[in-house]
């Protein structure tokens, strides 16, 4: 199981024990997660015991129940997918598409607009929160999904990641190419770069569902009304009630939870890559 | 222009010339403002809604407005924003808790993130290096809403798991030494007194971006030439030296990078302690940050000149404290990498 790299700095002596303080702190790190799963089983009263409880329960129905009683849970659920999917849809596109001209054009002012572009990610996010409160108010968008998707569906972080890959995997010959077959140049940016940069758009659409499943700043200032919450802001609409019945507040969370885990399960590569990306290979 | 792109552009015409003109002009046309068009869509949007409304809430710090009362309330009022803060105590409580937090939830996941990648690369087998990866970074994907909910039961009083195991620890023989001085404190009140907020929100935080920094560390590492073990390794060098000889400064650009994007985001901190405070900053508003007192500001008491004035010296706090580290240690760190 654990052997010490043959070249590597090697620690060989202490390979077993470090070993199992690196699992030991892996377990702990996945430990309220997996006391979520469990507290979502239980009922108020069963899960303020000493000691707390650490096995399943057997009240997942009766919190469903208070659950759906509670929240409009599944419009919520609704409302967080819709977000997430659309900021997805059009950000794909509209940083691949940008990620294509940075990458594989030669236009007067390029470098100017790249930098500037790169500029804008450096702004820390809270500058922009009163503002973007404003303009969204202005428009007349308070309390619509729009608000949460529209303004970032050309990020900044979205199209330089794209440029990147682009950059690496496209030749100009190739776009050349598909021009001398007479080749518009959107429809080589559709049926040409497209199907070979798939691999980043794929990172690409992971980061944005992530980032969007789990904003709170951005809905918390524009969404108004329990029906167009999405999961995070009525999770925490049920943390002021007195009494709070946790099993059905955990219930709700951890459901909330759990997509992102599917994802996490079957892409973690990828998701890891990408979130450390601009650190990494910066 | 390529001499293939110049062919291209021959052929094009060679090609269109028998055809309508039209079609040629549209050719023409879309060749040459394509880049333009592809890469417009972030400016148009950036300009409506990042620069124009950044640019507007500058003239905004500027004024008293409550946005209820619609645009013509609002009233100039020069630098009496920027002037109520610097006399607001609420403002001085909440920037000292931010640096506070800041520190003691940044510095602890850096000490334990570098000796953690560390082992992770040197000892652990490969096939195994993933899923703990995996693990410590779990956290990170996870909603922070999610977790802080979460973390609340964790942190209770009579129940709570943490307090639980510190009475286990306690008890125990062998770990008891460590905590003679908690035990009289316990049960501990996490999150209903203010002296135990702060440690808990810097817990929760630690907790959910250390293994962010891990997977940093580790890609830094697996950069450091193997020689350069191997040679110190043949002087006769013990593991404690070559990490302390070879690995921290060959890893000094990672770190000045990872700490960087900590200091800047443990400064904007939000979800966190508003979830763990419910939403008001706990007990004498010992867990209230300057990005909540600016959300409170402008959206709870509408005073949204106020709240813009604090989002720019907010902006400020966070420059500042980059470059001061810049010159701590980053132009060491990144000197060395030549």
């Amino acid at each position: 199981m654990v052997k010490a790299r043959k070249n590597g700095p090697g620690l060989r002596p202490a390979s077993w024990l470090s070993f199992l303080l690196l699992l030991a702190l892996a377990l702990l790190t996945v430990f309220p997660l997996y006391w979520m799963f469990v507290l979502a089983t239980h009922t108020r009263e069963t899960i303020f015991t000493a000691p707390p409880p650490f096995m399943f329960g057997t009240a997942l129905e009766r919190n469903y129940e208070g659950l759906l009683a509670t929240l409009p849970f599944w419009r919520n659920v609704w409302n967080s997918v819709y977000v997430a999917s659309l900021a997805t849809i059009t950000t794909l596109f509209f940083c691949s598409l940008a990620g294509f001209g940075f990458a594989l054009y030669e236009f007067r002012g390029r470098n100017v607009l790249f930098g500037f572009l790169i500029a804008s990610l450096t702004f820390p996010q809270l500058l922009n929160i009163i503002p973007y409160y404003l303009i969204i108010d202005f428009l007349g968008w308070l309390d619509t999904p729009r608000a949460l998707w529209f303004p970032g569906m050309a990020s900044a972080f979205g199209i330089f990641l794209m440029r990147q890959y682009i950059a690496s995997t496209i030749s100009r010959d190739l776009v050349d190419a598909a021009r001398m077959d007479g080749a518009t140049e959107f429809r080589i940016y559709w049926s040409v770069a497209l199907p070979l940069v798939r691999p980043a758009l794929a990172t690409l659409a992971l980061l944005t569902f992530i980032g969007q499943w789990n904003n709170f700043l951005g809905p918390l200032v524009i969404l108004r009304s329990r029906e167009t919450y999405t999961l995070p802001l009525a999770l925490r609409s049920l943390q002021g009630l007195i009494n709070t019945d946790w099993g059905v507040v955990i219930l709700g969370t951890a459901l909330a939870v759990v997509p992102l885990l599917i994802l996490f399960f079957f892409a973690s590569r990828q998701v890891i890559e990408g979130l450390t990306a601009g650190a990494v290979k910066g | 222009m390529t001499t293939s792109t110049r062919e291209a552009n021959a052929k094009a015409e060679a090609v269109t010339a028998v055809k309508p003109d039209r079609k040629f002009r549209w050719y023409r046309w879309q060749r040459r403002f394509a880049p333009y068009i592809f890469v417009s869509p972030f400016f148009i949007l950036f300009a409506v809604f990042g620069l124009f409304p950044t640019l507007f809430s500058i003239y905004l710090s500027f004024q008293a407005w409550n946005p209820v009362q619609g645009l013509g309330s609002m009233e100039w009022v020069g630098i009496e924003n920027y002037q109520f803060l610097l006399t607001d105590p609420w403002f001085w409580k909440s920037l000292r808790n931010t640096i506070w937090l800041a520190l003691a939830s940044g510095i602890p996941q850096h000490l334990l993130a570098i000796p953690l990648a560390f082992v992770l690369v040197s000892v652990v087998h490969r096939s195994l290096r993933h899923p703990l990866t995996a693990a410590y970074f779990l956290p990170y994907i996870t909603s922070t809403v999610a977790v802080a909910i979460v973390f609340n039961t964790i942190f209770g009083t009579q129940f709570g798991v943490l307090n639980w195991a510190i009475n286990g620890l306690a008890e125990w023989p062998l770990t008891s030494w460590m905590f003679s001085g908690i035990r009289d404190q316990m049960p501990i009140n996490w999150l209903g007194r203010a002296p135990y907020i702060k440690p808990a929100i810097a817990i929760l935080v630690s907790w959910k971006y250390f293994g962010f920094n891990v997977v940093l560390y580790s890609a830094g590492l697996a950069t450091i030439p193997r020689d350069y073990y191997e040679a110190a390794m043949m002087d006769g060098a013990t593991a404690l030296q070559r990490f302390r000889h070879i690995t921290l400064p060959l890893l000094r650009p990672m770190m000045f990078f990872a700490i960087t994007l900590t200091i800047i985001g443990n400064l904007q901190l939000f979800d966190e302690p508003f979830i763990l405070t419910n939403r008001t900053g706990g007990p004498s508003e010992s867990g209230l940050t300057l990005a909540m007192y600016l959300y409170r500001t402008g959206f709870e008491w509408l005073d949204m000149g106020t709240a813009a004035a604090m989002s720019w010296v907010l902006f400020l706090v966070i420059g500042t404290s980059t470059i001061l580290h810049f010159f701590i240690s980053g132009r060491r760190g990144l000197e060395r990498r030549e």
